[in-house]
């Protein structure tokens, strides 16, 4: 059965989407660009950054668009004070957690983190920094896993699970503590279901993941196979 | 009109926001009739002096020195300028943060002794930090450097006494 098509409004404006549409697809279909940085076109969503979230009439809390389905007669704000503020604090958040040194970073200039501050307007962090001690996993022939830039968006998991169908990747540990492993959080170079196809590195919005060989600012990572490799696939969007 | 006093300063930074600030080229002969440079590092002023203006300053708060000279030209600068990424982030100097500082000084430096504690070298903090974790900052121009023009516009929207509109748009890194 054809999906039903609902009507909304967003930013004030009158919008139709189908019902199984998420408030971020009937807002890209409306051409307004929400912030994200976990969601990625051809990847399942899980609502990990929090950087989309909206206002919905009558609903006090603020909700992640990239998880939240559509419903008739809902209204919808994407660009207000408030979210502004909160997702300034996320990326300042992010910033302040882990070790970012972007200008000694392999991402610098190609770097999802650094250009959603900029179109944000952070230019300081009014939260301090963490500094903890961190590993890098230089141990995989061809790749390089650096904890200190990685913000936890789990691109690289389920890049590796939902479109190589390795499943290299996963998230252990919790809150602050969370970090992604290989296998069972053994060394990447050791991994046996890896089969260094790069979907991962490429995915990773920051200089987390990284191909050998790169120096500062030369990063550049290809995200454009992504949506066509899904739709080779049944029953993806 | 008497002119603006402005002091550059130079932290715990590489003298690379310095440079580019010296790559303003013939653009500092139309600043230099406006301002008057009290202190810098390319003056060579030994302390710093009362009554500043604008103070714009270089790298981060590494040691006990740059947190008595930060602490100052907040009190003597109307304005500061946190100039940088290492002012700004904290940046390279924050690389030595995940380490106890005197394990990493005879780590790099050896057995020999490191004169430090009230001799000729002051003593590392225990974190390099960005200056606003110390003081109140008014303006934060990122960049590593920052570029000259980002940095022509702000002198010279500070000058003209306006808030930055439509500057060329910064970036860490
Ligand atoms: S290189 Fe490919 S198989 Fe290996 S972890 Fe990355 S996505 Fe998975
Ligand atoms: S390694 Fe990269 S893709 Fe994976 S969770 Fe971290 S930031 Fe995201
Ligand atoms: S921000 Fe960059 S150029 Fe400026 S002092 Fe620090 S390392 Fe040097
Ligand atoms: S993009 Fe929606 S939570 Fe990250």
């Amino acid at each position: 059965m054809p999906a039903k098509v609902i009507t909304l409004t967003i930013d004030g404006r009158d919008v139709s989407a189908r019902e199984d549409y998420t408030i971020l697809d009937a807002a890209k279909e409306a051409n307004v660009k929400i912030p994200t940085l976990c969601h990625l076109e051809g990847l399942c969503d899980v609502g990990a950054c929090r950087l989309c979230m909206v206002e919905v009439k009558g609903i006090p809390k603020l909700l992640p668009a990239c998880v939240t389905k559509v419903s008739e007669g809902m209204s919808v704000t994407t660009d207000s004070e408030r979210l502004l503020h909160y997702r300034m604090t996320i990326v300042e958040l992010m910033f302040s957690e882990r070790n970012h040194i972007c200008s000694v970073c392999v991402s610098n200039g190609h770097c999802e983190l650094q250009a959603m501050a900029m179109r944000l307007g952070v230019d300081h962090m009014r939260v301090p920094y963490r500094y903890p001690t961190l590993p890098v996993d230089a141990s995989h022939e061809r790749f390089v896993l650096d904890h200190n830039r990685c913000i936890l968006c789990t691109r690289c998991v389920r890049a590796c699970d939902e479109i190589e169908g390795a499943h290299t990747w996963d998230v252990m540990g919790r809150g602050i503590d969370a970090k992604v492993i290989t296998d069972m959080n053994e060394p990447w170079g050791k991994s046996e279901s890896c089969t260094s196809c790069g979907k991962c590195v490429n995915v990773c919005p920051t200089g987390a993941l990284f191909e050998k060989g790169r120096s500062v600012g030369e990063m550049v990572k290809r995200k454009a196979f992504l949506p066509y490799l899904t739709q080779m696939r049944e029953g993806k969007k | 009109m008497s002119k603006t006093r402005v002091a550059t300063v130079w932290l715990d930074g590489c003298s690379g926001c310095h440079m580019s600030f010296l790559d303003l080229d013939e653009r500092l002969l139309d600043i230099a009739p406006l301002i008057q440079l009290v202190h810098s590092p390319i003056a060579d002023v030994k302390e710093f002096p009362e009554n500043v203006d604008v103070a714009l300053v270089e790298g981060a708060v590494s040691s006990d020195e740059d947190e008595e000279k930060i602490l100052k030209i907040r009190e003597r600068s109307k304005i500061l300028v946190a100039l940088g990424d290492c002012s700004v982030t904290s940046n390279v100097p924050s690389m030595r943060n995940q380490f106890e500082p005197n394990r990493m000084l005879h780590a790099i430096y050896g057995d020999g002794v490191i004169p430090l504690g009230g001799g000729p070298v002051p003593t590392l903090l225990r974190k390099s930090r960005p200056i606003h974790e110390f003081v109140n900052v008014d303006v934060y121009v990122p960049g590593c450097p920052p570029p000259a023009d980002l940095i022509f516009d702000t002198i010279s929207n500070l000058l003209a006494g306006q808030k930055r509109e439509d500057a060329p748009a910064p970036k860490f890194g």
